[in-house]
């Protein structure tokens, strides 16, 4: 770990080439067989938080058999502290269609969505005029592939697959069971990969470089680069490519005010780190930090010693409040009863030790809830509550 | 026919008749009427062959789809996280203050309506708001007089 430095890569938002569509155009030549195993060795993982291989989903879609099969580019970038999706759909959105052509060649899609999230809504017009493009030169490469933008409507659980389908389908953004799998029942049924935007572009770069340059980037299990979202008490907020594996104290040296008291990794569903972990910390998918199928969207927010850690806690709490879709019981209750824990401690009404009970309430929403936004209010309850116990009392 | 009921038509000749259609169809009667009606609704049910319990459910759970009377410019301050931090409350009473109304309430004359939102992906350059589907970054209380003096007159 310790000859990892923070290393700007700058690959996902660089300048277009001059020829455009070249990589969508050489992909054409290749067999799908060969591009899945390419993904797969490139160990490239899905860039919006799950971290499932990118590679094997497309390969579960490819092996379907069906009359019609979707590709769904998932811009509902909700996470609090995230804006990378919203960067790269506005600076290089031809690598995100790019992208989603190869992902439909190699499925076998003829169809595809963007599901924009509403507050985004202002990037419809330009958006559909680099569509409108992509969709003739497709034309000219013989892939017969259409794609439409479909706008959310405010709803941050829209941005799990499953809600994000039933939304599509006219349905509250409820959560489905799983499995199935999108990749065998999606959209209207059909097999259907739905990917977050940066993976796309990760995939369509994996392609143009092939999987050995982009598994040099990187460390072990969390190769390439990724898009980080910097926020909060920071004097350089903003959005910068950087290789997997870097040492949070090197981050907190470079992004931080001085003052850095925690991060907060992988936005309000993300874990919150205290000052004296910050040596120990290795941001990737696997690690202490951010095991597999935790968030690594890419948010990273920095609070100084002048914020107070109870009301940070409190404004997730009332984010996931809101942005519960209800239908579930541990979720819609257990996020209630958090915060009405955690404010009665803070008054005197309950002891301290009342703490220990709601860690245990988050364990049991860990479990039981059901989808990841239910699960993953344990990981900033738990390591604020745990790190900063004296904030939450006095 | 009513305005409402020749929209709603307009629009499911635009987006079809299907299940599917019902959310782009919603947000076409919100950004006209800044609100779905009852009648609204009902309408649209009955177009796509399905319960206006159903319609009521899906208007209910999106957060930009209202079902009471909002105003001609809906305004939607950030409230998550880092906003917060960056003073959003600031912004939110001067906004007060001039408009002469509180959050979640419309100017008698509709012409406004203020409410808080949650993260709009603008972290780095808060606090943040958007005004119907243009979004505002960076924020003071000079600035955002500006802008709602700006949208008064329009």
């Amino acid at each position: 770990m310790g000859e990892h430095r923070l290393k700007r890569v700058g690959l996902i938002l660089e300048e277009y080439s001059p020829e455009k569509y070249k990589v969508l155009a050489s992909v054409m030549k290749r067999s799908n067989k060969e591009i899945i195993q390419d993904l797969i060795d490139s160990g490239l993982k899905g860039r919006g938080g799950a971290g499932f291989l990118t590679g094997l989903k497309w390969k579960l879609a490819a092996e379907q058999e069906a009359d019609q099969k979707y590709v769904i580019c998932n811009a509902d970038e909700g996470e609090p502290g995230t804006f990378k999706d919203r960067a790269i759909l506005s600076e290089v959105p031809r690598k995100v269609l790019s992208g989603m052509g190869i992902c439909a060649k190699v499925i076998g899609a003829t169809k595809g969505f963007i599901y924009l999230r509403g507050e985004y809504k202002y990037l419809v017009p330009q958006l559909q005029k680099e569509i409108d493009e992509f969709h003739v030169h497709a034309e000219i490469l013989g892939l017969n592939f259409k794609i439409e933008i479909f706008l959310g409507s405010g709803a941050y659980v829209c941005g799990e697959e499953t809600a994000l389908l039933n939304s599509m389908e006219g349905k509250r953004g409820e959560p489905r069971n799983k499995p199935p799998f999108p990749t065998e029942n999606g959209y209207l049924g059909k097999p259907t990969v739905v990917n977050n935007v940066e993976t796309l572009v990760s995939a369509m770069l994996v392609c143009k470089i092939g999987h050995e340059e982009f598994k040099k980037l990187g460390i072990q299990d969390s190769h390439g680069s990724k898009l980080f979202s910097v926020s909060g008490d920071t004097p350089k907020p903003g959005i910068y490519d950087l290789e997997f594996g870097l040492p949070l104290d090197e981050f907190v040296k470079e992004f931080g005010d001085g003052d850095t008291k925690a991060v907060q990794v992988g936005g309000a569903s993300g874990f919150c780190v205290p000052r004296k972990k910050f040596s120990q910390t290795t941001i990737g998918y696997q690690g202490g930090l951010t095991g597999d199928n935790l968030p690594t969207g890419g948010s990273m927010m920095i609070f100084n010693s002048s914020r107070s850690m109870y009301n940070v806690l409190r404004n997730y709490l009332e984010f996931f409040e809101e942005e519960s879709c209800g239908q579930c019981t541990p979720c819609r209750v257990g996020i209630q009863q958090l915060t009405r824990g955690i404010e009665a401690v803070k008054k005197g009404e309950k002891p301290p030790e009342y703490l220990q009970t709601l860690l245990k309430l988050t364990e049991t929403m860990k479990i039981t809830a059901k989808c990841g936004l239910g699960q993953s209010v344990a990981n900033s309850f738990s390591s604020i509550v745990e790190n900063f116990r004296e904030e939450m009392i006095y | 026919m009513t305005e409402t009921a020749n929209l709603v038509n307009t629009l499911v000749k635009k987006y079809g008749n299907k299940r599917e259609s019902l959310l782009p169809i919603l947000e076409g009667i919100y950004e006209k009427e800044h609100f779905l009606s009852d009648e609204a609704m009902i309408e649209v049910a009955k177009k796509l062959d399905i319960s206006s319990a159903d319609v009521y459910g899906v208007a209910t759970f999106y957060s930009f789809l209202d079902t009471v009377p909002r105003g001609k410019y809906v305004i939607r301050v950030c409230k998550t996280i880092v906003c917060d931090m960056k003073n959003k409350k600031e912004i939110v009473s001067t906004i007060e203050n001039l408009l002469k109304i509180k959050v979640g309430e419309t100017t008698l004359n509709r012409k406004f309506s203020l409410l808080y939102t949650n993260c709009l992906g603008w972290c780095h350059k808060g606090p943040a708001m958007l005004i119907n589907d243009d979004v505002y970054y960076d924020l003071t209380p000079e600035k955002v007089t500006n802008i709602i003096a700006e949208y008064k007159n329009k």
